[in-house]
């Protein structure tokens, strides 16, 4: 029974990261209606920032606000560098840029920072108040500043006017201007906002995965995974999303299949789960009129 | 009378890039063969996700996953049952249409980014499920399985060259390319076509007037798979080895970079695209050993901004605006 | 005497005076009087670019021969391509290398996949595939594929040295592997199951895998110390084997922990996994560690602090790359100056196949030797246990 909760507990634990990162991904899908391929490489990048700063002597909270700061502006500027010129662009055409952003932030995190294996530290020490049996202090610590990230970004979607200009934006640009939305700004905006999100799940993911260029890789597609899980448009489904996907992995691999298939068989499910559920499981059903 | 010296100009432009095309290896050191070996390849490759994403838009992530059975496919025909290496592209081609056929109807189920994710979850098992130790008889495992390069079957020179393996090979992809092209060019071109492309861009529309959706669809991504299938065969037989490293989900990227890159439905957009993922990654590693793919994914967002259509869409529009406007 | 028996001696004097004028330099593609043309082949973009920089490395070196008047008086030139870790990119390198740029051969390319897909390819060609760099063992096969030489210890006989160590120390242990579920990893693992025999079955309680793309291997520690298992056989690549150190400590869990020598590196693993929690960690060594402080006034340490200090001054003291890249490059300084003038493909080979030597960085009592029917070049390592600080070598030197 130890064994099983463990692996239920640590499963959560992966939820965390997976949920974080599944926040970004909403994040930028409510604010431009892309995922944003390149969002795990831009929060490993953030996440260097932070390690270089705190080995320049930063206090922790100094470099994390700092580097929070510095990724937003960094959002917000390739936006309105990078993509504001092919926002008519086909789809497909953002989505190669994503791709070619991906490779750039790839390539400048090792270039810059080099392959080895860096440890990061965590704000939530070993021996403080939140630390439980089952999970560690930096655990509840990521799990709580995970629930403020998704409050705040709960409230902002749905009770301020600039989330509401935003979510405009991103549904119906061309009324949204009619109504004097800066449409452009908007996207600026959240991708900002995006990159900010994932600076935050970046740092809270480093003391666990440890800090090198490719520390996103295979957690992209899980937060992805989750946030399509949980329905895109849905900053609350994505994060349970990521428990889900969390447990479900660690289940699997412990008790059903093995290791050797446990991803396979993971996306197997959730594949099999969106083909029930198109819009995801908290996902609002989109109903096109003819 | 300018449509009849229009089409002059036009067949002796065929004719001469046929014959420049026949004679190409021969002008060239082996190794530059192999690498337009390639190049036809994946052509192919692209073409068939071009059919499923750009004439159908249906994303796909995953087409990698599409190309790695094809190869193994024939691999393990020609090494386990020692079938001859042309006869394991029909098989190939048939064995990757059913398993896209039968992927592509689930699929319908899914549009936009959810699709793309099941795609992409494809490509990201296949190199596990390759290295499943229970499979490891039939794919060699971690291995990989070592092929033997077909030799020519007869003797030829020309120019001092001799036909190589290489040199046969190449012809042997033109021919199988030029056959899929063609294949592809009457398929899209009639009311499968237009099917394909009203279904993309109306599909209630296209469902009022009498489509069958989900049966053209997942026949689309049955065919689509199909392609990609062989021109995965073809790279096994090229390349002479696979292997589980052979087809990570990179693959599946630059199949899509190439798509986009050569021209979103466009039959002749596939040469561009695969001469962009044959060869620039080799000129960005030219240029800085420090980050050659930061360099490529420069490159990749410059091309965007000049071309956002692809090499195509670029075309197009420069020749639209070069030709003599028509008289009212 | 007799005539013919004075022109007799004559001729014989005349020819013992001109053999040496007949040692005549012989070429092969990529080498002349003033240069040798090497070729490379690494991973410099996707997802085994962190060992890109032996490459780097490699090149750093060449530089510091150069500086130094080169080899015979013959500068190294360095071409070294990037394969993406993809084996189709391997093989279309390789055959530039040998096609286009016609090196004289193609040192140290990387990956098990990538070095298979060339293999057949440079034993056609006749170009040495020399000092290839993973640990598989199927690079020493002289009669099949006499153009083609491993370098380090093989993965395999690593597992099989601490298959032996079990055997010897704790004869009823239960045993837990964790494996990175691809060549490298299944290499180490079938090495394992080989030293421990007939008694693998029984000992072994429980094989997890892993993949790289897998975000933690947290759940995989769990189900290992769920096993009961007493001994801890930990195959991983850097990055997870820090995390996999961390989570047995946190989980209470004390076995005795194996730990393969591609992570051992003191400063790049046990130091963000923990030096309290690496304590009495065991694995092999045959490279001095440079993070390790025990030979900070080594002599062959302080040589290759000052070589990274000039020619790699960017670079991460704790990156091991740099003393593996430093090390199979004095390799080869080695078998380019026995071979002298006659620098042919075949003496090359010949002379790869003829080495016996220590380098500065390899363990005291670990050397390189090779004979026509051993491709093997470095077999010794050492045992040895982590203290908390350093790595504590114990036991004897296996190997040949």
């Amino acid at each position: 029974m130890e064994g099983f909760l463990l692996q239920v507990f640590a499963g959560l634990a992966n939820g965390i990261i997976y949920g974080s990162v599944a926040l970004a991904l909403v994040m930028i899908f409510q604010a431009t209606h892309h995922i944003n391929f390149a969002q795990g490489e831009m929060a490993t990048f953030s996440t260097f920032v932070a390690w270089w700063l705190m080995q320049q002597g930063w206090p922790y909270w100094g470099a994390f606000f700092f580097t929070v700061a510095v990724s937003f502006a960094g959002g917000l500027l390739v936006q309105r560098i990078i993509l504001r010129p092919i926002e008519k662009a086909p789809v497909l055409t953002n989505v190669l840029v994503f791709i070619g952003l991906l490779l750039i932030f790839n390539a400048l995190s090792g270039w810059l920072f080099d392959f080895t294996v860096k440890a990061f530290d965590s704000p939530f020490a070993k021996d403080s108040f939140l630390e439980t049996k089952y999970f560690s202090a930096h655990q509840v610590g990521s799990a709580g500043v995970l629930v403020v990230m998704l409050l705040l970004l709960f409230a902002f979607f749905r009770f301020t006017p600039i989330g509401l200009a935003m979510r405009a934006a991103a549904q119906n640009p061309d009324s949204a201007r009619l109504v004097g939305i800066r449409v452009s700004w908007m996207l600026g905006l959240g991708w900002g906002l995006a990159a900010a999100i994932g600076a935050v799940a970046g740092m809270m993911v480093a003391p666990v995965v440890f800090l090198d260029p490719n520390m996103m890789g295979g957690i992209l597609l899980y937060g992805f995974a989750a946030a399509l899980l949980g329905g895109v448009d849905n900053p609350v489904g994505a994060v349970i999303g990521g428990f889900i996907v969390g447990v479900l992995e660690n289940l699997l691999g412990a008790y059903v299949i093995g290791t050797e298939l446990k991803l396979t068989v993971a996306l197997v499910l959730i594949v099999a789960t969106l083909t029930l559920k198109p819009a995801g499981l908290f996902g609002k059903k989109v109903v096109v009129r003819v | 009378m300018n449509g009849a010296a229009d089409r002059k100009w036009v067949w002796i432009g065929a004719v001469a890039l046929a014959a420049a095309l026949l004679v190409l290896p021969f002008l060239v050191k082996n190794y530059r063969v192999f690498q337009f070996n390639l190049v036809l390849v994946y052509a192919v490759a692209i073409l068939g996700l071009n059919i499923l994403t750009g004439f159908n838009g249906q994303f796909s992530l995953g087409h990698g996953a599409f190309y790695a059975f094809g190869a193994y496919a024939a691999a393990i025909l020609m090494s386990l049952y020692g079938v001859p290496y042309w006869l394991t592209l029909p098989g190939a081609f048939a064995f990757c249409f059913v398993f896209g056929f039968l992927v592509g109807f689930p699929a319908l189920r899914l549009a936009g980014h959810f699709l793309a994710l099941a795609t992409f979850a494809l490509a990201m098992a296949v190199p596990q499920l390759l290295k499943y130790k229970r499979l490891e008889g039939l794919t060699g495992g971690v291995q990989g399985i070592v092929l033997n390069k077909p030799e020519p079957p007869f003797e030829f020179a020309l120019f001092g060259q001799p036909l190589s393996s290489d040199r046969w090979l190449y012809f042997f992809t033109l021919f199988v390319t030029a056959l899929m092209f063609l294949l592809a060019w009457n398929l899209l071109r009639g009311r499968v076509g237009r099917a394909l492309i009203a279904i993309r861009d109306h599909p209630i529309a296209a469902t009022a007037m009498g489509i069958n959706l989900p049966m053209f669809k997942s026949l689309t991504f049955g065919v689509s798979a199909g392609f990609t299938g062989l021109a995965g065969a073809l790279g096994a037989i090229v390349v002479a080895f696979v292997s589980p490293d052979s087809f990570t989900f990179s693959l599946s990227i630059f199949l899509l970079v190439g798509v986009v890159v050569g021209g979103l439905a466009s039959i002749p957009g596939a040469i561009f695209g695969a001469l962009f993922i044959q060869f620039v990654p080799n000129l960005a590693d030219e240029i800085s050993k420090a980050a050659p793919s930061a360099i490529y994914g420069a490159m990749l967002i410059l091309l965007m901004y000049l071309l956002p259509n692809g090499v195509m869409g670029g075309l197009r529009g420069l020749w639209a605006r070069l030709r003599p406007k028509t008289a009212d | 005497m007799k005539l013919t028996h004075i022109l007799a001696a004559a001729g014989i004097a005349a020819a013992a005076f001109s053999t040496p004028a007949l040692a005549q330099k012989k070429y092969d593609p990529g080498a002349s009087d003033k240069e040798i043309l090497i070729g490379g082949i690494h991973p410099y973009s996707g997802p085994a670019s962190a060992y890109g920089t032996i490459g780097k490395a490699i090149g750093a070196y060449f530089n510091k021969v150069n500086d130094d008047g080169g080899i015979n008086g013959r500068k190294l030139k360095w071409i070294d391509l990037d394969d993406a870790y993809n084996p189709a990119k391997t093989v279309e390198m390789a055959r530039r290398l040998v096609e286009q740029d016609e090196a004289l051969i193609v040192f140290n390319p990387l990956g098990t996949a990538s070095n298979t897909a060339i293999q057949k390819y440079m034993n056609q060609k006749k170009v040495p595939q020399l000092f290839v760099a993973t640990g598989a063992s199927k690079w020493g096969d002289p009669k099949n594929f006499p153009w083609t030489m491993g370098w380090q210890p093989t993965y395999s006989a690593e597992g099989r040295i601490y298959a032996q160590h079990i055997l010897e120390t704790k004869p009823n242990a239960k045993i837990g592997v964790l494996m990175q579920n691809d060549d490298y990893g299944k290499d180490y693992y079938h090495g394992f199951l080989e030293g421990l025999g007939d008694k693998a079955k029984s000992m072994i309680v429980s094989h997890v895998t892993y993949e790289v793309t897998d975000a933690t291997i947290d759940s995989q520690i769990v189900s290992l110390k769920a096993s009961g298992a007493d001994v801890f056989f930990n195959i991983t690549t850097p990055k997870f084997a820090a995390q996999a150190i961390k989570k047995v400590a946190e989980l209470g869990w004390k076995p005795v922990h194996y730990l393969n020598n591609v992570s051992a590196s003191v400063g790049s693993v046990l130091v963000p996994a923990g030096l309290d929690n690496a304590t009495g960690v065991i694995t092999t060594q045959y490279l001095k560690d440079p993070t390790d402080p025990q030979w900070a006034n080594d002599k062959g340490f302080k040589d290759w602090l000052e070589w990274m200090k000039k020619y790699n001054a960017s670079a991460d003291l704790k990156d091991a790359n740099y003393v593996y890249g430093y090390n199979v490059a004095q390799g080869l300084m080695q078998v380019l100056k026995q071979a002298g003038d006659n620098l042919t493909r075949e003496n090359v080979m010949k002379q790869a196949a003829s080495l016996d030597m220590t380098l500065p960085m390899l363990l005291p009592g670990v050397n390189v030797k090779t004979a026509a029917d051993d491709y093997y070049p470095i077999e010794r390592e050492q045992l040895a246990r982590f203290d908390g600080k350093t790595w504590v070598l114990f036991g004897k030197v296996y190997g040949r």
